[in-house]
Parts: C-alpha cells; structure tokens; sequence
C-alpha cells in the first residue's frame, strides 16, 4: 500500500504527458481543464489523466506536491508545464505542440529500445 | 478587508506597474458576491527571464493564504513590461464555468 504522494510520484514518473484535471478529456467538468487539455488534444499525441474529482486524495496531495494550487496541471517528462493559462497561451504562441510532440517521440524512442 | 482587497495589498510585494484583480465569482456556480473566482494581470519587472511557472509560483507563494481557504480559482496572466507592450495591453478572456468542482 503505497502513499498518495507515492502514487502521485509514480504517475509522474511514468507517463511522459500528464494531466491532472476535473472530469475526463471527454466530459470536463471545469472551463479551465476544458481548455488546457482541448489545447492537449490539439497536439494529436497520447497522454495520460487523472480526474482528481474521482480521486480526492491525489486532489488534496498534489498542490503540496507540485507546489501549485490549482488545477489542471500539465506535466511533461516529470516536470510541471503549468495550469490553464500557461498552456494555452503556449498552445496559442506555437510552444505546446513541439515540446508535446518531443515528448512523445522520446517516450516511443524508449518503449521500442527497452522491448528490443 | 475584503478578499479582493487584500489580493491587491498583497500583489504590491512583486513592485507591480500594472495591477488588475478582477473577481469572476459571478461567472461561477456560487452564491451572488462571493470571492471565490479572481483573475489577476500583473506586469512587473520582476518576471524578467522567469519561465511561466515560476512566475505563477511566485503569486501563489504571495497568496497562500487566500488559496488555502476561501480562493477557489485563480488566473493569472503575468508579463514583463516589454511583453505588456508588445500586445497592446490585452489580457486573455477567462472559459466559462461547467458546473464541476463545487467547495
């Protein structure tokens, strides 16, 4: 039995692209998840979320964790990007999509080595 | 001191030369003059050569406080003078509420 902030670490560690958001990429349940990961989606790679309506542990822990308060919270090969401001303005300046399509390109690079 | 009040008091800690707290309660599944939902634009020279997330960092460190209680929802949009300038003065309109989250 592992602790949130254990959990939340390992999800951290081993998804390259992570959101963390209220409701699901289909049905967000806050304008500004909706947003970012509208913003995520338009990138056109796979990612990995976590609905921290259906999880109010990981709700409570991980502001502590991440030291930001809010959600949603983007991360990218272990490191905070930001909430809703921060991505889609980065989204919008053409800064999201080279650094989401980077990370899946690395995340795959590494998948195939590892099954080699 | 209302909460928006005590927002603006505390922003003047990052030496702002602009300073907007606009409470987007009303926009929100919340009771009529709540201040749950602000938006912030502040321009400082202090956000030189700071990547975004250490510049919310630094407004989340200054309102710890408000965001450990009654403050739900924060947005922020935080410029240098120079990127102030260079769009015209504009901040980004804020998404509409859908209804999850509550307290």
């Amino acid at each position: 039995m592992s602790t949130t902030t254990e959990t939340i670490q390992k999800q951290i560690r081993e998804n390259p692209i992570l959101i963390y958001m209220k409701g699901t990429p289909q049905l967000p349940q806050c304008g500004f998840s909706a947003q970012t990961v509208q913003a995520l989606m338009a990138c056109g790679e796979r990612f990995a979320f976590v609905n921290v309506l259906d999880n109010p542990d990981i709700r409570a822990e991980l502001p502590k964790v991440a030291n930001w308060p809010t959600f949603p919270q983007l991360w990218v090969e272990g490191e905070l990007v930001g909430g809703c401001d921060i991505v889609v303005e980065m989204y919008q300046n053409g800064e999201l999509e080279p650094l989401i399509k980077d990370a899946a390109a690395r995340a795959q690079a590494s998948d195939e080595q590892s099954d080699s | 001191m209302s909460i928006q009040a005590s927002i603006e008091d505390k922003l003047q800690a990052l030496e702002p030369t602009y300073l907007q707290v606009e409470n987007e309660s009303h926009m929100h599944n919340v009771p009529a003059d709540s201040e749950t939902h602000f938006k912030v634009t502040l321009v400082s020279p202090r956000f030189q050569g700071l990547m975004p997330v250490k510049r919310h960092q630094q407004i989340y460190a200054a309102l710890a406080e408000e965001l450990s209680g009654p403050v739900h929802a924060l947005a922020l949009h935080l410029y240098t003078p120079e990127e102030w300038q260079a769009r015209g003065g504009g901040r980004p309109d804020s998404p509409h509420c859908r209804g999850g989250g509550g307290s």
